[in-house]
């Protein structure tokens, strides 16, 4: 069994709970106008190591790891959905704590027999909704949200902690409806445990003219803090709405 | 039970009675606390307005280039001052080196050249009759050492291989036990100081002839302690009675040692859990309110804080400042399995609050993950908030020094009143690596400063071939820097003697003969291009290598790969094993430090291009850090490769410089809202994390 990997970071600390170790995958199905790694879009490239090199690096520094665990990110980690399961089943079979960082877009009901397995060995995961209209999503992402949000209902029904991640970028999502009715949705979610507004920064913009890439964006400024914290309010409004509803 | 002294009444009995023992008095009578921080007290109106006049004092002297004052006449000793004040009334803990605080004392016992140095660039003159003397009629430490070194000696200092040796001025590093006097009185020390004078051998060999000297020397410097308490109205004969005596006795202790000695490092030691005990019975008897408690250790803080000595522009750009390295350890564990945390670890912390953020006196915690979890997050709070807080590994330090340990300057460990350091400056390993591939002859000056030995030809360099050079140029490079450190030890303890510190000792102490380490990263990486890279040598006209052409990739060290980090090992192993060969000056035990804090910036210029690509003149990087840039799996791999360097080989401390923008350190908690978990030891789910539907209830204020 081998996986892509484009890098790792031995020190991650916000992709989860704790200090963690991250692996991000090489290869991704969207093409996100705002993605910062472009760099781990193309697929099968990069370096290829085997679950069980991954775990052995992780243990010789498990002292830093006490209250993290390990994050497979990308890159869409779902698309080395093989190499993703056997990581989390011995990770588990050590009791450390794994988390997907994941947008959800290559859930399917055929393929619930494998993501049951997945689920079976992953105590975490961070769903990065781009967008909560269909019709937007497409627009930033290349396709639509129906399996993000089916996925979303997937995991609720497992029963699987979620933290709902959402950039936020100034003309593209952040308009108050639309960040409502997210609320709206994710508040109906009972494996809801945290929401991360992402601000949208400029720091991936680089890699697009080294990659010889044109960058969409390019006019836009990256979100500030006060932004950020006005976006996660309307946000939470909107989980409250559906809350008081229910 | 009666004790000898009324000041003694409440504590309990032990050893320390019988004879000197501050690690028996603490052990019977200090209590851990494992509360939380509401019991601080905020600063009073007299700290307020004496800190405004400390920096209205700061301020002026920033505008007068650095310096206030200078004494360019008087001799600083012991009592060649009188009492000087900020404001007599107010001050609830007094006493400065000279007659008035931002005066700094004119020390020329290490060197009359560098004292002189030291006037002059501050645009002040030194008195011309203290020139004289000290150039005519004492000789001073400088004086001495330059009166033995041999010529490869003085080539090594000039070609930089080894530098920063403590030379011409105060080596420093010694800590004076000076809670003795607090609990003994000076009177009960002087008095074992002379019984111990009784006690040496009466054949006279020269080591019994230094012993009887130096003890006198001595106990003259612990009545000098008396007259200069006397001065500022305090008979410190006899042991303080209270936690205001205890610091302000315990002060005077350290102030004689900072107005007889200008020290590369001038550390105060391990008092906050010892004065704990002396606050906690002044509390239960009603002496003191925890208010007046906190005001006299802010008051002792600031004076801590206030600690100057003359130097000149060389030295604080060699240490990036102008620090005194008033080090003062909190925390650890002891021998018997409590935590050291007391009510004072907190107080101590907590004038970064009341007073502000200060990088002095350099307030340490000896970190150990099994330290009360209040108190771990009250360290990551005032962290967070001031940056000024040192920690350093109590967990791994505690095997060899036991449980009343402290720092001296940044990371160097010592038993109080047990063991002194000659502190040994460094040996700059890349450029010894380059002498071995240019048979010793300096790559910048092109003149011959190591042994002769047969230079490497090839054009791409042979790991085998470079390994066995290497080896025996390290060799000859401990032998010249340990004789070097012989010396100039010699002559420190002759002419510039430490003898309030020394008096505040055991007769019998252990010393350790430090020496350091520059450039290990570029060793490490440099063997690493030329084991699994290829490296071309570039050479000029004279045959010399002057540059490296590395082809291909290779293992960086700081990436928790161990085919370098085992290279890394092996070079630190290697080179202390050849200091561990030669004589160390007076029984002294040989360790070594990797810690060149900010130094690594003047070791790489002087150094020429080394094979890992680093170009020349190039920074270091400091201490035993990667080189920079060159970590590049995240913060974890980079410390673990660290971390795989033998501490017993680098006992004198192994330092990486670590910064981290605060992003990614976690999330902002404004922009997150849910499960943040604080990542310090939540093992025992006494680690409660905001939930997002708590998020939810504050949002709606």
């Amino acid at each position: 069994m081998i996986g892509y990997i484009h890098s790792k970071e031995t020190f991650g600390t916000v992709d989860g709970p704790g200090i963690r170790y991250v692996l991000f995958l090489q290869g991704c199905p969207l093409r996100c106008s705002y993605c910062h790694n472009p760099d781990t879009w193309e697929f099968n490239k990069n370096s290829a190591v085997s679950p069980i090199e991954i775990i052995s690096e992780f243990n010789k520094n498990r002292s830093f790891y006490r209250n993290g665990g390990i994050t497979v990110t990308g890159g869409e980690p779902l698309a080395q959905l093989d190499f993703v399961t056997e990581l989390f089943r011995l990770a588990k079979s050590e009791n450390i704590h794994t988390c997907i960082d994941t947008s959800g877009i290559l859930y399917t009901e055929n393929l619930n027999s494998q993501f049951d397995e997945l689920i079976r060995y992953t105590d975490l995961v961070l769903l990065d909704i781009k967008h909560i209209n269909p019709e937007k999503h497409k627009i930033i992402t290349g396709k639509s949200n129906d399996n993000v949000l089916s996925f979303a209902r997937y995991l609720e029904s497992k029963n699987v902690p979620v933290w709902i991640r959402h950039v936020v970028v100034k003309g593209i999502t952040d308009s108050y409806d639309d960040l409502f009715k997210l609320g709206e949705f994710i508040g109906s979610l009972k494996n809801l445990k945290a929401i991360d507004v992402l601000p949208y920064h400029t720091m991936g913009v680089h890699k697009y003219r080294e990659l010889g890439l044109d960058y969409q964006l390019e006019d836009i400024p990256s979100l500030s803090k006060e932004d950020a914290i006005s976006a996660k309010k309307i946000i939470i409004s909107g989980i409250k709405k559906t809350k008081n509803f229910n | 039970m009666k004790h000898k002294f009324e000041a003694w009444d409440g504590f309990k009995t032990g050893t320390w009675e019988k004879e000197i023992s501050i690690r028996s008095f603490i052990k019977h009578n200090y209590t851990p606390y494992d509360g939380d921080e509401s019991f601080l007290e905020t600063p009073t109106q007299d700290t307020l307005d004496l800190w405004e006049k400390v920096t209205e004092l700061s301020k002026l002297e920033r505008q007068a280039g650095g310096v206030l004052d200078m004494d360019t006449k008087v001799i600083s000793t012991i009592t060649s001052h009188g009492p000087g004040y900020l404001d007599k009334e107010k001050e609830k803990i007094v006493g400065f080196q000279t007659d008035k605080p931002f005066k700094r004392a004119l020390m020329p016992y290490g060197g009359i050249r560098m004292a002189e140095k030291a006037c002059k660039d501050n645009g002040y003159e030194i008195d011309p009759d203290v020139k004289e003397f000290f150039s005519t009629h004492r000789k001073t430490h400088n004086a001495g050492v330059f009166d033995v070194y041999t010529p490869e000696m003085r080539a090594c200092r000039s070609s930089h291989i080894i530098t920063g040796l403590p030379d011409a001025y105060g080596r420093g590093r010694i800590i004076g036990d000076y809670r003795r006097v607090a609990l003994y009185g000076v009177d009960m020390l002087i008095a074992d100081k002379e019984a111990q004078k009784e006690t040496t051998r009466s054949a006279m060999y020269s080591h019994v002839i230094r012993d009887r000297e130096e003890l006198t020397e001595q106990i003259r410097a612990l009545s000098q302690l008396k007259e200069m308490a006397l001065s500022y109205g305090f008979d410190i004969s006899k042991p303080a009675k209270n936690t205001q005596e205890a610091i302000q006795w315990l002060y005077f202790g350290y102030l004689a040692a900072v107005k007889e000695q200008n020290g590369a490092a001038m550390s105060l030691g391990r008092t906050s859990t010892f004065l704990d005990i002396y606050a906690k019975r002044d509390l239960e008897n009603n002496v003191f309110t925890e208010k007046e408690i906190q005001e006299l250790v802010d008051h002792f803080i600031m004076k801590l804080r206030l600690i100057k000595f003359a130097r000149t522009p060389e030295y604080n750009s060699l240490f990036s400042g102008d620090p005194q390295w008033v080090t003062e350890s909190i925390g650890g564990i002891a021998i018997d399995g409590r935590h050291m945390v007391t009510k004072m670890s907190y107080r101590y912390l907590h004038t970064l609050t009341n007073l502000g953020p200060a990088p002095e006196p350099n307030l340490t915690v000896l970190w150990s993950t099994n330290l009360p979890l209040n108190f771990k997050r009250y360290c990551a709070k005032v962290s967070i908030e001031t940056s000024s807080v040192q920690y350093e590994n109590d967990d791994i330090m505690r095997h060899t020094h036991g449980d009343d340990y402290a720092i001296a300057c940044c990371v160097s460990s010592m038993r109080l009143g047990k063991e002194m350091q000659f502190f040994g400056a460094r040996a700059n390993l890349a450029k010894c690596l380059l002498y071995a591939i240019n048979g010793g002859i300096d790559e910048i000056s092109g003149k011959q400063i190591g042994p002769q030995y047969r230079p490497i030809t090839s054009e791409y360099l042979d790991y085998d071939e470079v390994m066995q050079r290497y080896d025996d140029m390290m060799q000859w490079l401990a032998e010249v820097y340990v004789n070097t450190l012989n010396i100039i030890h010699y002559m420190h303890d002759k002419y510039c003697y430490e003898k309030i510190q020394m008096a505040l000792h055991d007769k019998s102490v252990t010393r350790w003969f430090a020496t350091g380490i520059a450039g290990l990263s570029v060793v490490a990486d440099s063997l690493s291009a030329i084991k699994y890279a290829k490296v071309k040598v570039i050479r000029n006209e004279d045959g010399l290598a002057v540059d490296y052409q590395v082809e291909g990739d290779f293992p960086k060290y700081g990436n928790d790969d161990d085919r370098v980090d085992s290279i890394a090992y092996d070079i630190v192993h290697r080179f202390m094993e050849h200091i561990r060969k030669n004589h160390t000056y007076r029984e002294s035990i040989p360790t070594t430090s990797i810690l060149t804090i900010t130094s690594n910036v003047v070791y790489g210029k002087n150094t020429g291009a080394t094979p890992d690509g680093r170009k020349k003149g190039e920074a270091f990087a400091p201490g035993a850090n990667p080189m920079h840039k060159r970590d590049t799996s995240g913060a974890v791999a980079s410390l673990a490769s660290v971390s795989k360097l033998p501490f017993r080989d680098a006992q004198d401390g192994i330092s990486n410089t670590f910064s981290i923008i605060p992003g990614a350190l976690g999330k902002d908690d404004l922009v997150f809202a849910g499960d943040i978990e604080v990542d310090l030891d939540c093992d025992n789910g006494a680690c409660s994390s905001p939930t997002l539907f708590e998020g939810l209830d504050t949002d709606e204020k």
